[in-house]
């Protein structure tokens, strides 16, 4: 469904099912429509069967890097001894993006359920949900959901009878978009400052702890499901072309559109055909000017990029964007691009953890130079600062924070030329007519 | 933060807020797991973190005070003053604010007698901040007072909003 709106014929509802309907976020609610027969599945499964399982199904991961998840499964060390963690990311905070809270909101089971399965896969005990602080009502649900699958034997030291212990415990963050960085997410929950770690290590070999960890996205664990239920081959086969990209993904689509909401589709879908179909298009007597197509730390997209886009994760490469989390930002012709980018900019000045100088400097100046054009008291020669800026902030941090203030930046400069220099010459207002 | 609010300073661990506290335990392998769980616990009954809660906190797991100052000004949601009796965020980055959301915020601002973005009205009663991403990008505009969650308000909802909060 694309919710908040009718399920839209063009759709493909593997997760989104159930968006919608109240009854769907209860034990028994859930169990009616099928909840919970994966899970007694996976427990007659030896681990590596049901690793083997998602490998083959092709699913990646849905939080934005795209990662092969049955592969990142599979990175978890065997027979070490050691507790091993699972953690959820549901601290979803990328502009742009509003689909877990969505499966989080009317189907929680769905995700405790994925984890459990994921926590049957790694040997991992507990899992842990961290959950962004801002979510208020979905995290009220998912608190209810735990206690009933508590309650109901699913969870616990004995779930389902069969002797083996899972645990999954909330986490609630505090106002930090960088806690959705894994590392950084992990020191969160260990009651630390949500700066990143270096990698090596990685999770798999000293993660949560200091101990063997997974980090996955709420839609790629809610999806674990629906694969043990119906098979890798069925999920394998939702696919429209592109073998390396399967299976449905929700979209957020976000901003100039006649029906903003959460869409679910089979990757690989026309990206023209979302906006344009699912979506309703833009509002009357508008165009189309710019697509975001993964959540604000991706490139900007062209009308003509969009064209013939296919929605998948190398689809949107080969327009020279990402798939990322699957939170569109659409806009139209009434837009001030310079000024967004801005926004944006500021977005990720304000989110820095500041631990690299690249970062802590380069987001806080690129909006100082971004406010300056737009006060009009710019040089021509500010857009190549901003693009050795951007350059300066790219592959050159702990994390990614500082490439994705960049991605925007470079990208808006390359593509939209002509709205910059709009603040840049002597004749004024062209860049802000219908704003 | 000053020698009166020291002299005056009833902890917040006692009775069924110390048995909130107590039933995490379980939860995490360590006592420093639980610093961001506790500081929730602190802002639920003080509706801040005073500087006397911090020590208070620093003391029940096993931490030093400047660390537990450290974790309280890395996170946005945890009030290092006293804010008013409702706390409004309203989102204003790009895909909220180009729909039409730093109208709502002005609205808020000057429905709730606040002044300006960050300030407190004068009669105590909300504090109205300019947020990032609420992750609710599809019902613009999003905002969050106290712990409810409210999509699609425009400028011409937030009076009758606002007069469910006394």
């Amino acid at each position: 469904m694309g919710y908040p709106h009718p399920i839209h014929p063009r759709e493909t509802p593997v997760l989104s099912t159930h968006f919608g309907e109240t009854a769907a976020r209860t034990y028994a609610g859930w169990v009616e429509r099928g909840g919970y027969i994966a899970l007694r599945r996976a427990l007659t499964m030896l681990p590596d069967d049901i690793v083997n399982e998602v490998k083959a199904s092709g699913l990646r991961g849905r939080g934005g890097a795209g990662f092969a998840t049955g592969m990142k499964w599979s990175f978890m060390p065997k027979d070490d001894g050691k507790p091993h963690y699972l953690c959820c990311n549901a601290d979803e905070s990328e502009p742009g993006t509003f689909k877990d809270r969505e499966i989080m909101r009317w189907t929680p089971h769905a995700l405790i359920e994925g984890c459990a399965i994921a926590q049957l896969a790694m040997r991992a005990e507990t899992c842990y949900i961290y959950i962004r602080g801002e979510f208020t009502e979905p995290y009220r649900i998912m608190e209810m959901a735990v206690a009933e699958a508590y309650a109901a034997g699913v969870l616990g030291p004995n779930a389902m009878g069969s002797g083996k212990r899972i645990d999954v415990v909330l986490h609630r963050g505090a106002g930090a978009y960088i806690c959705g960085e894994e590392t950084a997410l992990m020191n969160s929950i260990e009651g630390r400052r949500g700066n990143p770690r270096i990698k090596p290590p990685f999770p798999a070999v000293a993660g949560l702890f200091g101990k063997p960890t997974t980090i996955n996205n709420v839609e790629t664990l809610a999806a674990v499901p629906a694969i043990i239920n119906r098979g890798a081959e069925w999920y394998s086969t939702l696919c429209l072309g592109n073998p390396k990209s399967t299976g449905t993904k929700l979209i957020s689509v976000c901003g100039h559109v006649q029906r903003p909401g959460v869409y679910e589709i089979t990757l690989g879908f026309p990206m023209k055909d979302l906006i344009y179909d699912l979506c309703g298009g833009m509002r009357p007597g508008r165009t189309l000017k710019a697509v975001i197509p993964g959540g604000s730390s991706v490139p900007i997209m062209t009308p003509e990029e969009v064209e013939d886009c296919v929605t998948d994760y190398e689809g949107i490469v080969a327009k020279g964007s990402m798939l990322g989390s699957g939170g569109m930002i659409v806009m139209d012709d009434s837009t001030d691009l310079v000024y967004q980018i801005m926004r944006l900019a500021r977005f990720y000045a304000h989110e820095s953890c500041a631990q690299c100088t690249n970062c802590r400097e380069g987001t806080a100046w690129t909006t100082r130079i971004l406010e300056r054009i737009l006060a009009r008291e710019a040089k021509p020669s500010d857009l190549d600062l901003l693009l050795e800026l951007s350059d300066q902030m790219t592959g050159r941090t702990i994390c990614v924070l500082s490439d994705s203030c960049a991605a925007p930046v470079v990208s808006g400069i390359k593509k939209f030329r002509a709205d910059f220099d709009a603040y840049l010459g002597a004749a004024p207002a062209v860049a802000m007519a219908g704003v | 933060m000053t020698a009166s609010h020291a002299a005056a300073y009833e902890p917040v661990f006692t009775g069924s807020v110390l048995a909130k506290l107590e039933a995490l335990y379980p939860r995490y392998p360590d006592k420093r797991s639980l610093l961001l769980p506790t500081l929730w616990l602190v802002q639920e009954a003080r509706g801040w973190i005073p500087e006397d809660a911090v020590r208070e906190v620093a003391e029940k797991l096993d931490l030093t005070a400047a660390y537990v100052r450290g974790v309280v000004t890395f996170y946005t949601m945890y009030h290092t003053h006293p804010v008013g009796r409702h706390f409004i965020q309203v989102c204003t980055t790009s895909p909220c604010g180009m729909c039409g959301s730093e109208e709502v915020a002005r609205a808020l601002v000057e429905h709730t007698g606040c002044g300006d973005l960050g300030a407190t009205s004068p009669d105590g009663r909300f504090t109205v901040i300019e947020v990032e991403c609420l992750g609710a990008c599809g019902f613009v505009t999003p905002i969050l007072i106290d712990e409810d969650f409210i999509e699609s308000v425009t400028p011409e909802t937030v009076p009758a909003i606002l007069a469910r909060y006394s």
